[in-house]
């Protein structure tokens, strides 16, 4: 009763010659397509991105085991070194270190390298204050241990870096909003235009179909190549995409480097590749099979 | 064999097309369907095909015992017991005779090596085998219909059944073409030819079913067939 059945992959060979050559059949539609397509994995992956770089600053942020505190600078020096007891004092205080402003200033000078003699003229007037280095026993209560150390007497700031991880987790929060805006919008464009590619497609070839479901081909059968093709597009696209991404962050890297010392660094691409192309990949494969499915759906019926 | 047993077919329009049709087609016969166009002859063809379902009654063809129920992924392998012929040929135009042929059995998943085999054999027998590499348009009807049926038969279906055939030839031509399906049908297959050209059905002395207005007014062997004629 049901002689000759063929298997979907027996058939892979022709989905593929068949789709491949749809591409080429309707060449603009196609570029049009992959362009689109492309734009949509461009803006995901480079929010992807730049969400995983704040992602690793804020988590460096919140690894680190210390906080300075600055003394209020009307304090004389006896009076702020005599804090170090009510610093200790506290909870989760292992330790905290007495430096002085001018410790601090030199400290400073030297990090900045070659650059010092426009700092120079600012020692007799220095901007810095005295301060404690204060190390954490647990760096997860690393908030409570601000606010308990910023409500000691005398201690007007810290270099706080809770608050720029805070302020780095409400940027990550509005980059991921924005970035599901946009990939929502640029997803639903990019399915709409695969959709028409595969409908010309289709359309360039109804006598085909017509007389393929004469003859008892399968829907499945008839559907491989077009598959196919939105598969390719998508594909395509992807890959594209990896490329530019690839040597754009890889410069932008470099620039960033030069122009602002080791203050921001990126996260090497290489850390996080495989995770990205997996992501583009798959992302190209559901919008091109998604894309060529629901025009299938709509234009074949028994 | 084709049964119909009672069938109706009543149209979403309202358009009763059948109206309780009964007949039986045995393996390895040659039947002419004939009547008016309106009467119904191309629910028939339809309804066999599973384009269409019936409104009441059951139709069988071969294994398929309820057509009318059959579920929708079974239907491409009901297609597979019928090769279908029609009026206007439906050849793909970019494609040659060899393709177009050719292009059927991969439909259906055949290897390419039966295909190689079988597409020349098959053209032979209808007699085009010299025109494989000729597009259709560069044919005659009558070889444009040769085609047709070199693809009707390829993928070897239990049934031939064409739908006005000889629709768009001339008399000549038409009366080759139905040679041919009689040819064929004298290997075995049984086939089913839908038409109104009174002549070629008396030409050939086969059996004819007539229908009008959606019923069966005449089913005789012998080939007569007359507007108005045979009433039983």
């Amino acid at each position: 009763m049901k002689k000759g059945r063929a298997s979907v992959f027996s058939q892979l060979g022709y989905y593929i010659k068949e789709g491949v050559g749809g591409i080429f059949v309707h060449g603009f539609m196609s570029f049009a397509a992959i362009t689109v397509i492309a734009a949509c994995l461009l803006v995901t992956a480079t929010f992807m991105l730049l969400a995983h770089n704040i992602d690793v600053q804020i988590e460096e942020l919140q690894d680190s085991n210390e906080i300075v505190v600055y003394i209020d600078s009307g304090f004389t020096r006896e009076q702020a070194q005599a804090l170090q007891s009510d610093i200790m004092a506290l909870d989760n205080v292992e330790n905290a270190i007495f430096v002085t402003k001018e410790e601090l200033f030199e400290n400073f000078l030297a990090g900045l390298g070659e650059d010092t003699h426009v700092l120079e003229e600012l020692r007799n007037d220095n901007p810095v204050r005295d301060s404690f280095r204060v190390i954490m026993k647990d760096i997860s209560l690393h908030s409570e241990t601000l606010k308990a150390l910023m409500g000691v007497a005398g201690i007007a700031d810290s270099n706080s870096d809770v608050e720029l991880s805070e302020k780095l987790v409400s940027l990550r929060s509005v980059i991921n909003t924005i970035s599901i805006t946009l990939i929502i919008m640029l997803g639903a464009v990019s399915l709409f235009i695969i959709s028409n590619t595969v409908k010309l497609a289709l359309h360039a070839r109804a006598d085909e179909i017509g007389i393929m479901k004469m003859v008892g081909a399968t829907n499945g059968f008839i559907r491989g190549p077009f598959v196919v093709e939105g598969i390719v597009l998508g594909v395509v696209a992807a890959v594209f995409v990896f490329a530019a991404q690839w040597a754009v962050y890889n410069y932008l890297g470099a620039q960033l480097l030069e122009g602002f010392g080791a203050i921001f660094e990126l996260v090497p691409f290489e850390t996080f590749r495989y995770k990205l192309a997996a992501m583009l990949f798959g992302a190209g494969v559901v919008l091109g099979v998604g894309g060529s499915v629901i025009t299938i759906r709509r234009f074949m019926r028994v | 064999m084709i049964k119909f047993l009672d069938v109706c077919k009543t149209y979403a329009n309202g358009t009763k097309a059948l109206k309780g049709v009964t007949f039986t087609v045995n393996d390895g016969e040659f039947v002419f369907i004939v009547g008016p166009s309106g009467s119904g002859k191309s629910t028939i063809v339809k309804l066999l095909c599973g384009e269409v379902r019936p409104t009441s009654g059951r139709v069988t063809l071969g294994d398929y015992d309820d057509v009318g129920n059959l579920p929708d992924r079974y239907i491409p392998y009901l297609r597979r017991e019928i090769g279908v012929v029609f009026q206007d040929f439906r050849l793909i135009a970019d494609k040659t005779v060899y393709e177009n042929v050719a292009f059927v059995m991969r439909a259906i998943g055949a290897r390419g090596k039966a295909i190689q085999k079988r597409v020349p054999y098959i053209l032979e027998l209808v007699g085009i085998s010299h025109k494989a590499d000729r597009y259709p348009d560069e044919l005659s009807g009558g070889e444009q219909q040769r085609v047709a049926i070199a693809r009707a038969l390829v993928n070897n279906p239990e049934i031939i059944l064409a739908d006005e055939p000889t629709g768009n030839l001339d008399p000549d031509l038409s009366l080759e073409l139905m040679t041919l399906l009689s040819e064929i049908n004298n290997r075995g297959t049984t086939v089913l030819v839908v038409t109104h050209e009174d002549e070629l059905v008396n030409t050939f002395k086969k059996r004819v079913i007539a229908i009008e207005e959606g019923i069966v007014v005449s089913d005789r062997k012998g080939g007569y067939y007359g507007k108005g004629d045979g009433r039983v």
